[in-house]
């Protein structure tokens, strides 16, 4: 398509410019703006009636005049060349080369917002992806394909955890290890220096990209860096066949620049002030997971998002809940516990773990294991409340057993180091040796031959003290 | 008929465009742009027509043309329906698989409902010189192994001529002789899906729909024609409940509609769907069931179109004759589609921008619920019940959306995130929900299950809600300082909660319940429940009571299978006796 040039912007408001008697611009379409300084910036078109487009500019609109500016449109909406050769390199916020290394060549260009999955081109997600971590393999099992974002606090170790399930994450079996693709969407430089010297460290870093938008670089940006982390991924997954885990935090700095750009739209405000079309634009990011026909790879999603407040139903976490396949909250009580990794199993949730778990996947004893020591913990977390009103020694034997269940589990189950890889069986065995301060008639969620088979009872400990 | 005018795009904004076209009429069905994307008009005003559109328009320009097909929005109603799995607009996503060449889902793809190649074989009900009405069956198709199609007619005139054998659904099947014209006869017709279906009378819902779900076919039960809603912040377990109750209610047929939710959990229920089998029949569930599958990521304009394709569809196998069971998942979703295009109308928002029309939109959807009697002479009854989920903000039922479905629909089964945490599922609070049919309900299940039913219920019921009250005092004092009487209903209470109202919809046994086998096992706890009593007035310690090995066993009686309920007439006995034992040992 022929270029098109036009001086004619007639209003500039926050990140928006309006350009004026423009005819054959599409919607959605790129643009390049040069600035008097010769300075070129690039935008996108969010609008466009018969004469006026509206462009959306990615990064500051300062120094853009009425007069003296270009608006190119360059005839195509926003596409990401794509190769193998991404795999260890870094690239900014809009997918240009950040380290030293030569420009991609690439082998394909696609539009990097998408073409929604067919649902019935899916397939079930199923493998079970060992991380490690007992709080996440035991209780809330991540499956290849699946979308399960960390809802964390500010101060929380986030972070920690993530690159921890970067690291040990492997399908069983297999050894099998995953592609990582990291985007930083507006986290500080710290952080971000966090995640690639830990990369580096581990070796992570040759099978992995890295797409960097910090905090101090445009936030507008923002709403294009985990669209080229998805496009890359889907690439590598369905095209190429990998095994890709998609790292994107912190997904509050996304929604808080939609909510900018909204603003600046003059839009109707929905609940405190983010788009009425957030849920469907935070969609069109978290759907991008999952598992196709005829394809070998996956693309697994671990988005990361800080409640603000530690509130859950602010709007991010909320909508992003309604549309990932649970959820693993960190919570400030454990990590004040200095109990490492602090999820917080209650509240935390994978959709997909009965599809990953289970004889042939795990073991046997898993979903009924899991169920027990859920029930078992909430039980016993309900109790602490009540025995801080009236004692320990009001409530009954077996009350006083949850209790004790309830603060073991915490110590043995939860708490584990940030190097330390807790294989499956070891994850189900741990449970077990929880399970053994109950009796067996409060055991209704496990099956009774497999009570038989794992429970290894040490006598009567607590009782006989007595 | 149809006057193919068109015009041009005047501006894009998301999925909103305007555009000059001649001879627009509201709600009309357009072709935009040379890649002919499909979409609706909604507003007119002067020459410009605003229109939705149901695909991405990324890329469109100003100048391209639209096209108007002057039909509205419709689906085309005939056998191949069930068994198939649709986008929002009844586009059949396996074909546009093929058409795609790929996974993904590509723009303007033009494929048809129903299968045009497939061959019915059409046995008539009819014969030539028949006076038929609208609605009277004029043949069958074998669908699938379970349903049979019935032909309906959309005239009312003299048969001309009609013939048995084998049709694709574009061949005539015969002719009509209609107001002095001869029309022919297809195995298929249109309808407009913003118009409901119209039926001779509707009758109030008095036959229980039974999910096998206890919680709510005890506590909450739901009638065949009826309207429920299910709120619940998420995760916990709306999705799970809808996918049950689907699988397990005693319905005919079924209409899934996945309305802005999650593309695996669509394809879980349609890997899932196939493998299942109805009890009833032995058949694979997909044969009676029809899906819409409208992603959170496909586009929004669809997915507001969604619902009424889906009842539509429903509508169409009521007036077969049918009982229909409609879920859809989530309303919600689809309230926050007519937002967002109500926002770029730039419509004056109602309460949290949700368009004023809201209310309306919502009331008028389950309206069209309804055990009805159905057009046609001879004398059908079909139903149609409406379960639709709603996801509320933090859970908040406060907000428009639950606010307004609360209004209209009967039963309330309300969601509970701390029941989820502790793996109480279904995690329906006891407490907060309710049936407006309990009473209407009560005549069948004294007749079908047993007289002392809904009293077994009422006082189930009522120890729920002394628990709650001893609960509070519990949390101030310890369970100790109450009276054996009152520990001893916490006692059955616990029996209550978890060994009737948890269900594991993953056991083969415990994740459907007759009404038989929920009638026994409630009898087993309340039996247990007043010898209780009577034991510890005769001065029995509780102490000795809870260590009675029946505890155990009503623990585990939700794993007795249907055909075995002698067991349970074993556990009375046992009950009995171990009691007398205790009395005999006092």
């Amino acid at each position: 398509m022929m270029l098109k040039e036009y001086q004619t912007i007639n209003e500039i408001a926050g990140p928006l410019v309006f350009v004026d008697k423009v005819s054959g611009v599409g919607y959605n379409e790129i643009v390049e703006i040069i600035l008097p300084s010769g300075e070129r910036r690039k935008g996108q078109v969010l609008d466009v009636g018969e004469r006026i487009a509206v462009v959306q500019v990615f990064g500051p609109t300062a120094g853009i005049s009425t007069t003296q500016t270009t608006v190119r449109f360059l005839g195509e909406t926003m596409h990401l060349g794509l190769s193998t050769d991404m795999l260890g390199r870094a690239f900014n916020g809009l997918g240009e080369p950040r380290d030293k290394g030569p420009k991609i060549i690439p082998k394909e260009r696609v539009d990097i917002s998408g073409l929604p999955i067919n649902p019935y081109s899916r397939e079930t997600p199923a493998e079970f992806i060992q991380t490690g971590i007992s709080t996440i393999d035991g209780m809330n099992t991540l499956v290849r394909g699946q979308k399960l974002p960390i809802f964390s606090g500010s101060g929380l170790p986030h972070n920690q955890l993530a690159v921890q399930i970067a690291r040990q994450a492997r399908v069983r079996g297999t050894g099998e290890k995953f592609a990582v693709i990291f985007a930083a969407i507006g986290i500080t430089h710290e952080e971000a220096s966090f995640f690639i010297r830990d990369f580096e460290k581990t070796g992570a870093l040759e099978n992995a990209v890295l797409f960097l938008n910090l905090a101090d670089d445009p936030s507008v940006e923002r709403i294009i860096t985990p669209r080229l982390a998805l496009t890359t991924a889907e690439y590598l997954a369905y095209e190429q066949g990998m095994h890709v885990l998609v790292l994107l935090t912190d997904l509050t700095n996304y929604c808080e620049a939609l909510r900018e750009i909204s603003s600046a739209r003059q839009e109707v405000p929905g609940r405190r002030g983010y788009p009425g079309y957030m849920y469907t634009d935070l969609s069109t990011i978290y759907e991008r997971a999952g598992r196709v026909r005829g394809s070998k790879g996956s693309v697994t999603q671990l988005p990361i998002l800080t409640m603000p407040g530690d509130d859950k139903t602010h709007p991010i976490p909320d909508l992003t809940g309604y549309i990932t396949e649970g959820q693993i909250i960190l919570s400030r009580d454990l990590h004040r516990k200095n109990i490492y990794p602090p999820v917080d199993v209650l509240p935390s949730l994978s959709r997909l773990m009965n599809l990953g778990i289970g004889a042939d996947k795990t073991r046997e004893d898993h979903k009924g294991v899991a169920d027990q020591l859920y029930a078992g913990y909430a039980a016993g977390r309900d109790l602490r409340s009540l025995s801080a009103v009236v004692g320990e020694e009001a409530l009954t034997e077996v009350d006083r057993k949850f209790l004790r269940l309830a603060d073991d589990f915490e110590k043995k189950f939860v708490q584990q180091g940030a190097y330390e890889d807790r294989d499956i069986d070891t994850t189900l065995n741990i449970s077990w040796d929880l399970l053994s301060i109950m009796p067996d008639s409060e055991l209704k969620r496990v099956k009774k031959e497999h009570i038989a088979k794992y429970m290894k009872r040490k006598g009567e400990p607590a009782e006989e003290k007595k | 008929m149809a006057n193919k005018k068109g015009g041009y795009i005047r501006r894009i904004s998301g999925p909103v465009v305007e555009a000059v076209v001649e001879g627009a009429r509201l709600y009309d069905v357009v072709k935009v742009g040379e890649s002919r994307l499909t979409g609706e008009i909604i507003k007119i005003v002067g020459n410009t027509s605003v229109i939705q559109v149901y695909e991405d328009t990324s890329g469109l320009i100003p100048g391209e043309p639209v096209e108007t097909t002057g039909e509205p929005l419709s689906v085309e109603l005939g056998p191949g329906i069930l068994k198939s799995i649709y986008d929002g607009i009844q586009r059949p996503l396996k074909r546009i698989e093929e058409a795609s060449k790929g996974v993904f889902i590509k723009r303007g793809i033009q494929v048809s409902p129903l299968d045009r190649t497939v061959k019915w074989e059409f046995k008539p009900k009819v014969k030539k010189g028949d006076k038929v009405k609208v609605g009277d069956i004029l043949g069958t198709v074998q669908e699938t192994e379970l349903i049979e199609h019935r032909v309906l007619s959309t005239y009312e005139g003299r048969i001309k001529e009609i013939s048995a054998g084998t049709f694709t659904i574009d061949e005539e099947i015969g002719s009509i002789e209609f107001e002095g014209k001869t029309k022919p006869l297809m195995l298929y017709h249109k309808w407009f899906v913003r118009k409901s279906r119209p039926c001779i009378e509707k009758f109030p819902p008095i036959i229980p729909l039974v999910t096998g779900q206890r919680v709510i076919d005890t506590f909450f039960p739901i009638a065949k024609g009826g309207t429920a809603c299910i709120p619940g912040p998420f995760g916990s377990g709306k999705t799970v409940t809808q996918q049950a109750l689907a699988k397990f209610s005693d319905t005919q047929i079924v209409v899934y509609i996945g309305c802005g939710e999650r593309g695996n959990e669509m394809t879980e229920v349609l890997k899932e769907f196939p493998h299942l089998i109805d009890p009833k029949s032995g058949k694979p569930l997909m044969e009676r069931t029809v899906l819409i599958a409208n992603t959170s990521n496909m586009p929004v304009a669809a997915r507001e179109a969604s619902i009424y394709t889906g009842v539509t569809l429903a509508e169409y196998y009521r007036d077969m004759g049918y009982d229909v069971a409609l879920m859809a998942d989530s309303t919600s979703r689809w309230a926050e589609a007519m937002r967002e295009i109500g926002g770029r109308l730039e419509e004056m928002p109602g309460e949290e921008g949700y368009p004023a029309y809201l209310a309306r939109r919502l009331a008028e959807f389950y309206e069209r619920a309804g055990r009805v009697r159905t057009l046609g002479s001879d004398e059908r009854y079909g139903s149609i019940t409406i379960i639709g989920a709603v996801s509320p903000p933090g859970g908040d039922i406060s907000e428009p959306v639950s606010q307004n479905t609360l209004r209209v629909t009967k039963v309330f089964l309300a969601l509970d995130a701390p029941l989820a945490y502790r793996r109480h599922f279904p995690a329906i609070n006891w407490l907060k929900s309710y049936s407006l049919y309990n009473d209407t309900l009560e005549e069948y299940l004294v007749e079908n299950v047993s007289s002392d039913f809904p009293g077994l219920v009422k006082s189930a019921m009522a120890l729920l809600q002394k628990e709650a009250e001893l609960q509070e005092v519990v949390q101030l004092v310890g369970p100790d300082a109450l009276p054996e009487r009152e520990q001893a209903i916490l006692l059955v209470t616990k029996m209550l909660r978890e060994d009737y109202l948890q269900q594991n919809a993953f056991s083969d046994v415990d994740a459907r319940s007759g009404l038989k086998k929920q009638y026994v096992m409630l009898k087993s706890i309340l039996k247990f429940h007043e010898r209780v009593k009577g034991a510890l007035d005769l001065g029995i310690q509780l102490k000795r009571i809870s260590g009675l090995p029946c505890i155990v066993r009503i623990g585990r009686m939700k794993e007795i299978p249907e055909t075995k309920m002698d067991e349970f007439d074993k556990l009375h006995k046992d009950i009995d006796d171990e009691f007398e034992e205790l009395i005999k040992t006092r």
